[in-house]
C-alpha cells in the first residue's frame, strides 16, 4: 500500500520534471515578475503622480504617445566572452505602455534566449576554466537603441551552471530609458567558486523590471492635529482615568464589600454564640458588628 | 574597609559621570579644544596711518576675507569672511575711517567701519556684461562735497558717494564694444579718462565729467599690431602696453584727446633675449617694470614717451606699489633672494642711485620665494623716515619686516587645507633625566595642592586663574611622545600652496612644514597643485624603528590629465624621503588593504587612460599584488557624463617600454543615468579604515538582525538637471532627487529611491551599514535629512541559539558580492532647520561607542547630532521594549539642542570639511574642523564611560585614602585600648 503511493508520486514527480525539462529544451523559459506596484503602500494613484512628476517629454516619447497607447518594442541582449566583443544573445519583446500624461513604461516584458552555439560553448568553457568574466549589454534606450551608451553588467562565468545555466536578470527603468542591468545567478555563488559544467546548455532565465519606489515623506503629524482644531471640529475630551469617572458608584460598593467582609470575619465569632440562627438573620444583624467596632 | 574604599570610589566615578555631560562647563572651554583664526594669502594691502594711535593694516585675502590687523603682532583686530563666490577685487580706504571693498565682480560694493569691522553701508551696482572690475579713490574728487568713489563693474562706471553708498551717477559702457582697462583721474581735475581697447588693435579714450558722468569725448586710434594684455599707467597721461607679438612695448599717450603710440623693441633696450617679456602690474610713477624670464628690466619713460633702461635685475622677486612719503616724494620696495636671505631695497621714483634702505632678513627656508610685498612708512625716533615692508611668502605667509628682522609672521597657509591624514607620534623612550622628573614633581605636588584648595573651596581668584591656567596650558597635552589615551597624535595637512604641515593635536602649534619642492613651479611642472595625503608607512610590530611617513600625490595643472608628481615624506623629522615625477596622469588613487614588510601600503594609482599603476615600484609589492589580482575592483564616476563605471584589473599594459607595475583595465559594469532626467550631484562611499564592532544588531523582543556591511557600497545622488542649481531656481513639480545604493564590485543596485520635489546641494555621509544625508524639499520648503539602513537577510535566520551552538550558521562563510543579495532596507526622512556645508561621523578605534553626526552648520559651527535620532525604526509609540533599546518617539524635525555645538562659542569661518580620528580611548574620538579657521576637540559620543576625566583630583583621592588608613588605626589602637581597659574591670 506504502509502496503503491510512493511510486505513483515518483511517477508524478517525474513526469512532472519531464514537462519542465521538456518544455526547457523546447525554449529557454522565462519567468516574469514585474514589480508594477512601485512600493507597498504606492497603489495606483501615487503611481500616477510618481509619472507625472519627473521629466518632460522627449520627442521621441511624444512621438509614440501619439501613434498609438500600446505598442510593441524589442530590444536586444548581447554577449561578451571575456575581452571578445559583443554579439547579440537573445531579444527582449515588451509592450510600450503610455500613461495619459504622457510618460511611458515598459510592460509584458518577454525574454526569448538564443542557445549556446558550438563556437560558444568552447568559449563559454574557456570563460570557466580560466574564472573569467561572462558579460551582457543592453541599450540605455529602449526606443532608440543603443541610447546614451550601452549598460553592461558582468558575472563570474563559474556563477551560472547548475542544473542549466541559470541567469538572472534585475533591469532597472526610468521610464524607456534603461538605467542599469544587474545580471548574476539567480541565487547564492559560494566564494571558492568551482569548476562545473552545466548539465544542459540551455538557459533558464528570470527577469524582474523595476522602477524607482518613492522615499518615505517626513512625518507631518503635527501640523495635522493644528489642521483640525482650526476647523472647529469637535475636539474630544480628554480620557479620564476609570476611577475619576466612577467613583461615585465605586466608594459605596467599596463600602458594602468592606462591610461583607468585616461581616464574614466576625461570623466564626457569633457562629459559637448563635448556631441555630437563620441566615436571613445574619444580614438583619450586619450594622451591629460595625457599631461594635467603632 | 576595602569595601568602603571601593564604594568610596565608585561614588566618585558617578559624580565624574555627573560632571561630564553631552555639553561643556564654561571653565572647560579650551582644555580639550583648540581654536586657530587665518585669514588666507593675502592679495590687496592696505595701510591705516592717519591716527597715530592705532597702527593698522587692512588685508583682503584669496579666501574672500576681510581683516584688520595689528601691525605690531600680526593678531587679527576683525575680520570679515564673506561668501565663497563673493571674491574681493578692490580695497581702499576713504575718508580716514572706512574700509571699502568691491567683490562679486564689481557688483557689490561695502563700506566697514574701520576701527571695529561694523558694516556702514553696502550698495549694489547694476549692470549687463561682465568685465574687469575696478575700484579708484580719487584724492580730493568732490561732488557736492562729497567724496566720490569711482567704480567700474559689469561694463558701467559708477561714481559712489563715500558717505552712504548712493550712486551719484552711472554711465553704460555696455553698448560700447569697450574692453575697459583702467580710470585714470589726474590730480586737480574734473575730468576722467576711461581707456580701454576694442577688439585687440583699437585704443579708446572717454573723458567723462567728473561731477555728473557726461561724456565730455570720445576719442580712438587704430593700432594695427595689435596689443597683449593689459596697459599699465606711468604718469596722467601716459599708458605701456605690449604689442601682440610681445616684444615691443608701446607708449600710449593720450594728452589733450590726442593718442600716439610710440613702439620701441625690447631688444633694443635689453639686448638679446628669449623668452616672454611680462610688464609687472606695480603702479611706479614714471617707472615701469618688464619681466624677460628671471631679468627684471626697469624702464623709465620721459615726458616724450622715450623709453630708457635704468637697471636690470637678476632673480628679483617683488615689486610693490609707489609709496608717497613726505612732500611728493615717492618710494618703492624691491624684493631680491640673494644667498637664501631675503634682501629688501627701497629706491626713489625719481632717484634710481640713491637706495632709502637695504635689508638682508632671514625668513626661513621653508617658506619658498616672494610672491607680493606692500610697504608702509613710519616716522622714526629721530624724525627721519622708517620703512616697513609686509610680505607674502610662496607658502601664503604672511611677514612684518622692519629694522632688518622680521616683527612678525603668520601662517596663513593653514587657512586653505586641502587635504587631511593622521601620524603617530613616537613611543616614548626609558631614561629620562633626573632633573626633569624632580622639577616634574615639585610642580606636580604644587598643582595638585592649588587643585586641592580648589576642590575645596579654599582657593583664592588668583588660584583659580592659576588652576585654569594650568589645566589650559598643561604640557602633559603637548608633548612630543605617544600617550596612552592616544589624544596626542600629528595632523598632517596639505594646503593649497603644497605645503606640508604637521600640527599637534594637543596645543595645534606647527611641529615642522615643508614647502614640497616636486609641489613648487618648475620648469617641467608648470602648475603644480597637491591634491591629497595618504598614509604610506605606518610602522607597527615588526617595523617599529622606522618612522611613519605619508604620501602626497599632486599634479601638474589644472586639469585631470596633467602629469603626477608624488612625494614621501617622514613624519617625525619632516623631510622629503623621496619624489617621483610621474609620466602618467593621476585620475584615482585607491590604497589598497596590503602592506610589504617594511609596513609600506600599496597604492594603485589609475590614470586617465584607465590604466593601474603599482606603487611602491619594488618586486615585493607586485609578490603580493599577484596574490591579490583578480580581487581588485574598482569603479569611476564620470559627473558630467552621468555614467559611473566599475573595472577590473586585466594584465599588464601593452607599450613600447615594458612596465610590469602598470595595468590594463577591463570595463566591468556600467550605469547610465539618463541625461535628460538625472544628473550626479553627489557620491559617497565609507570610510577604508573605518571600524564596526559588531555585525549584529539586537532591536526590541531579543530579535537580531544582521546589518549589510560591505566595503564596497557607494550611495549615489542624482538630480534632474534642471534642479541641479541654487535652490528656487525650479518648481517642485520639475525637481527630484533619486538616491541609490550601488555595489561597487558587481554594479547591482541594492536600493533605489526617488524623492519627488526635492533638490540638491546633498550633502551625505556613508558608515557601517547606514547613509544620513541632506538635501531640499521644495514641497515643504525645508531641508530635509533622511536615513537609510541596509540589512542583511541571508543572515537573518541564525537566530537558533542551537544552530550557533552546534555550528550550523553560515557567519563564518565567505561572502561573495556575485550571489544575489537578500538584504532589506529601511529609510525615513525628518526635516532639519539648518542648511548644511559637511557631515561627518564620529569614528572610534573599536566602533563600539555609539555614533554621533557631526554637521558643519550654514553658520560655520559644528553640531553633534546623536544617530539615534536617524534611525528608521522610530515611530510615534514606540513599544515598551524598543523604549529600552533607546528608540526616540518619532517627531517630524530633529532636534538642535544649543548645548551640543561641538565648536561651543567659536566659529570655523568658512567651514570646508571635518574630519574624525578615534582616539586609542574606545569612548573618544578627535574631531578637526577646517575651514578658514582650525579647530580641533574631543569627543565622547556616549561620554567618557572608560576613563576618569582629566580634572580628576587623584591628590583628593590619595589623601582620603591616608586619612582613612589614619583613621583605622587610631580606631584600631583606641579599641586596643578599651579592649585592656576592660579585661582590667
Amino acid at each position: 500500500m506504502k509502496q503503491t503511493i510512493m511510486s505513483q508520486l515518483l511517477l508524478l514527480l517525474f513526469s512532472l520534471s519531464l514537462l519542465i525539462s521538456s518544455s526547457l529544451a523546447f525554449q529557454s523559459d522565462e519567468l516574469l515578475i514585474e514589480e508594477e506596484d512601485l512600493g507597498s503602500e504606492g497603489g495606483f494613484p501615487d503611481l500616477a503622480h510618481i509619472r507625472s512628476s519627473p521629466q518632460p517629454p522627449t520627442t521621441t516619447r511624444r512621438r509614440y504617445s501619439e501613434s498609438d497607447q500600446d505598442s510593441k518594442i524589442q530590444f536586444s541582449l548581447e554577449h561578451a566572452f571575456g575581452d571578445s566583443d559583443f554579439s547579440p544573445a537573445g531579444i527582449f519583446n515588451a509592450r510600450l505602455k503610455t500613461w495619459n500624461h504622457g510618460a511611458q513604461t515598459l510592460t509584458k516584458l518577454r525574454f526569448s534566449r538564443n542557445d549556446f552555439t558550438e563556437v560558444d560553448k568552447e568559449k563559454f568553457q574557456n570563460l570557466l576554466k580560466g574564472d573569467d568574466f561572462y558579460r551582457i549589454r543592453l541599450p540605455s534606450n529602449v526606443l532608440s537603441s543603443p541610447g546614451r551608451e550601452y549598460v553592461i553588467s558582468s558575472v563570474k562565468a563559474r556563477c551560472l551552471p547548475r542544473e542549466s545555466l541559470d541567469e538572472h536578470f534585475v533591469i532597472h527603468m526610468e521610464g524607456v530609458n534603461i538605467l542599469a542591468v544587474n545580471y548574476g545567478a539567480p541565487g547564492a555563488c559560494p566564494h571558492p567558486r568551482q569548476l562545473k559544467l552545466p548539465a544542459k546548455w540551455s538557459f533558464k532565465s528570470h527577469t524582474v523590471l523595476k522602477n524607482s519606489e518613492q522615499a518615505p515623506r517626513a512625518p507631518v503629524f503635527s501640523e495635522d492635529i493644528l489642521g483640525e482644531t482650526a476647523e472647529g471640529e469637535v475636539v474630544p475630551p480628554p480620557e479620564r482615568s476609570f476611577w475619576a469617572k466612577y467613583w461615585m458608584y465605586l466608594i459605596p460598593l467599596g463600602l458594602i464589600v468592606m462591610n461583607a467582609i468585616t461581616q464574614a470575619m466576625n461570623m466564626p465569632e457569633e457562629q459559637g454564640g448563635g448556631q441555630a440562627q437563620q441566615p436571613g438573620a445574619a444580614v438583619q444583624r450586619g450594622p451591629t458588628p460595625a457599631v461594635r467596632r467603632r | 574597609m576595602a569595601m568602603a574604599i571601593r564604594v568610596f570610589l565608585l561614588s566618585l566615578l558617578f559624580l565624574s559621570f555627573a560632571d561630564h555631560s553631552f555639553s561643556l562647563y564654561e571653565d572647560q572651554a579650551g582644555l580639550m579644544d583648540w581654536h586657530q583664526q587665518y585669514i588666507g594669502k593675502v592679495k590687496h594691502a592696505v595701510f591705516h596711518t592717519q591716527k597715530t594711535g592705532k597702527k593698522r593694516v587692512v588685508v583682503s585675502t584669496e579666501e574672500n576675507v576681510l581683516a584688520s590687523l595689528d601691525l605690531r603682532h600680526g593678531q587679527i583686530f576683525w575680520r570679515r569672511v564673506l561668501g565663497a563666490n563673493d571674491a574681493i577685487d578692490g580695497v581702499d580706504i576713504v575718508l580716514g575711517k572706512y574700509v571699502i571693498t568691491l567683490s562679486s565682480e564689481g557688483s557689490i560694493l561695502r563700506a566697514w567701519s574701520l576701527p571695529d569691522g561694523q558694516m556702514v553701508w553696502e550698495s549694489f551696482l547694476q549692470g549687463s556684461k561682465p568685465s574687469k572690475s575696478l575700484l579708484s579713490v580719487p584724492i580730493n574728487l568732490t561732488v557736492d562735497k562729497d567724496n566720490v568713489i569711482l567704480v567700474f563693474g559689469k561694463g558701467c562706471l559708477h561714481a559712489v558717494s563715500s558717505i552712504d553708498g548712493v550712486v551719484l551717477w552711472k554711465k553704460d559702457f555696455s553698448a560700447e564694444s569697450i574692453e575697459v582697462q583702467q580710470i585714470i583721474q589726474p590730480l586737480g581735475n574734473d575730468k576722467i579718462y576711461v581707456v580701454g581697447f576694442v577688439g585687440s588693435s583699437e585704443f579708446d579714450v572717454y573723458q567723462i565729467n567728473a561731477k555728473n558722468g557726461e561724456l565730455i569725448k570720445h576719442t580712438s586710434a587704430a593700432f594695427p599690431d595689435g596689443f597683449f594684455g593689459e596697459v599699465l599707467s606711468v604718469s596722467s597721461d601716459m599708458l605701456v602696453s605690449l604689442d601682440s607679438t610681445k616684444s615691443i612695448l608701446v607708449t600710449i599717450n593720450f594728452q589733450n584727446g590726442e593718442i600716439s603710440f610710440k613702439k620701441t623693441h625690447i631688444s633694443d633696450l635689453v639686448g638679446d633675449h628669449s623668452g616672454i617679456a611680462d610688464i609687472l602690474p606695480s603702479k611706479l610713477s614714471g617707472v615701469f617694470a618688464v619681466k624677460i624670464n628671471t631679468l627684471l628690466v626697469f624702464i623709465r619713460v620721459t615726458a616724450e614717451g622715450v623709453l630708457e633702461v635704468v637697471d636690470k635685475i637678476n632673480n628679483a622677486a617683488a615689486v610693490s606699489d609707489a609709496l608717497s612719503f613726505s612732500e611728493g616724494q615717492q618710494a618703492f620696495a624691491l624684493v631680491e633672494h640673494v644667498d637664501g636671505k631675503v634682501l629688501l631695497t627701497l629706491k626713489y621714483s625719481h632717484d634710481w642711485n640713491n637706495d632709502l634702505l637695504k635689508e638682508s632678513v632671514e625668513v626661513g627656508h621653508q617658506r619658498g620665494l616672494v610672491h607680493k610685498v606692500f610697504i608702509n612708512n613710519y616716522i622714526r625716533t629721530d624724525r627721519s623716515y622708517g620703512f616697513r615692508a609686509l610680505i607674502v611668502m610662496e607658502d601664503h605667509s604672511l611677514l612684518l619686516l622692519q629694522q632688518g628682522a622680521t616683527v612678525w609672521s603668520r601662517e596663513e597657509g593653514l587657512a586653505s587645507i586641502v587635504d587631511v591624514t593622521v601620524s603617530e607620534l613616537p613611543v616614548e623612550k626609558a631614561g629620562v633625566s633626573v632633573a626633569k622628573v624632580e622639577q616634574n614633581l615639585f610642580e606636580w605636588l604644587k598643582g595638585h595642592i592649588l587643585k586641592l584648595k580648589g576642590t575645596l573651596m579654599l582657593a583664592s581668584s588668583e588660584d583659580i586663574a592659576a588652576i585654569q591656567d594650568m589645566r589650559l596650558k598643561s604640557s602633559e597635552k603637548s608633548k612630543m611622545t605617544r600617550d596612552h589615551n592616544g589624544f596626542r597624535k600629528l595632523l598632517i595637512v596639505l594646503t593649497r600652496a603644497g605645503k606640508l604641515y604637521a600640527l599637534h593635536t594637543g596645543d595645534g602649534r606647527v611641529v615642522w612644514s615643508l614647502l614640497l619642492p616636486s609641489l613648487r613651479k618648475s620648469g617641467s611642472c608648470e602648475h603644480p597643485t597637491g591634491l591629497s595625503v595618504y598614509q604610506w608607512q605606518v610602522p607597527h610590530h615588526h617595523a617599529m624603528d622606522e618612522n611613519p611617513s605619508v604620501l602626497v600625490v599632486g599634479r601638474c595643472g589644472p586639469n585631470s590629465d596633467a602629469s603626477a608628481v608624488l612625494s614621501f615624506v617622514d613624519t617625525y623629522t619632516g623631510k622629503e624621503l623621496n619624489s617621483l615625477g610621474l609620466v602618467h596622469s593621476v585620475a584615482q588613487i585607491i590604497p589598497l588593504p596590503f602592506t610589504d614588510s617594511t609596513e609600506q601600503r600599496l597604492h594603485l594609482l589609475v590614470d586617465t587612460d584607465k590604466h593601474a599603476h603599482l606603487y611602491p615600484r619594488t618586486s615585493e609589492a607586485i609578490d603580493i599584488f599577484q596574490r591579490e589580482f583578480s580581487n581588485i575592483y574598482w569603479y569611476s564616476v564620470e559627473a558630467d557624463n552621468g555614467i559611473i563605471r566599475g573595472h577590473v584589473l586585466n594584465r599588464n599594459c601593452i607599450g613600447e617600454v615594458v612596465d610590469e607595475f602598470c595595468f590594463d583595465s577591463r570595463e566591468l559594469w556600467s550605469i547610465v543615468f539618463p541625461s535628460e532626467s538625472e544628473k550626479i550631484i553627489a557620491t559617497v562611499t565609507r570610510k577604508l579604515n573605518e571600524v564596526v564592532h559588531t555585525q549584529a544588531k539586537v532591536v526590541a523582543d531579543q530579535d537580531v538582525t544582521y546589518k549589510y556591511i560591505s566595503k564596497n557600497l557607494l550611495f549615489v545622488a542624482t538630480a534632474t538637471p534642471k534642479a541641479s542649481g541654487e535652490i528656487g531656481t525650479a518648481t517642485p513639480e520639475e525637481a527630484s532627487l533619486v538616491v541609490y545604493l550601488i555595489d561597487t564590485v558587481t554594479g547591482r543596485i541594492l536600493h533605489r529611491m526617488a524623492h519627488y520635489g526635492s533638490q540638491g546641494p546633498v550633502h551625505a555621509v556613508f558608515s557601517e551599514n547606514w547613509v544620513v544625508y541632506h538635501y531640499f524639499n521644495l514641497r515643504a520648503h525645508r531641508y530635509e535629512m533622511s536615513v537609510i539602513e541596509i540589512y542583511d537577510q541571508s543572515r537573518a535566520d541564525n537566530k537558533d541559539v542551537w544552530k550557533l551552538v552546534f555550528g550550523k550558521h553560515n557567519l563564518t562563510s565567505p561572502i561573495s558580492l556575485f550571489s544575489r543579495p537578500e538584504v532589506i532596507v529601511k529609510s525615513q526622512s525628518y526635516y532639519f532647520t539648518h542648511s548644511v556645508k559637511t557631515i561627518a561621523v564620529t569614528s572610534t578605534a573599536k566602533g563600539i561607542t555609539s555614533k554621533q553626526l557631526l554637521i558643519g552648520t550654514i553658520g560655520d559651527q559644528v553640531l553633534a547630532l546623536d544617530k539615534r535620532y536617524l534611525d528608521p525604526r522610530r515611530s510615534v509609540n514606540p513599544t515598551q521594549a524598543e523604549r529600552e533599546e533607546g528608540i526616540i518617539p518619532l517627531t517630524d524635525s530633529l532636534p538642535i539642542i544649543p548645548q551640543s555645538y561641538v565648536t561651543h562659542a567659536l566659529k570655523v569661518e568658512d567651514l570646508r570639511g571635518i574630519v574624525t580620528v578615534p582616539a586609542k580611548l574606545e569612548s573618544t574620538t578627535l574631531a578637526f574642523a577646517y575651514g578658514v579657521d582650525l579647530f580641533l576637540t574631543r569627543m565622547a559620543p556616549s561620554r567618557t564611560y572608560d576613563s576618569l576625566t582629566e580634572d580628576f583630583s587623584y591628590a583628593l583621592l590619595l589623601i582620603t585614602i591616608v586619612a582613612l588608613i589614619a583613621a583605622i588605626f587610631v580606631t584600631w589602637v583606641l579599641s586596643e585600648r578599651k579592649e585592656l581597659q576592660d579585661k582590667w574591670r
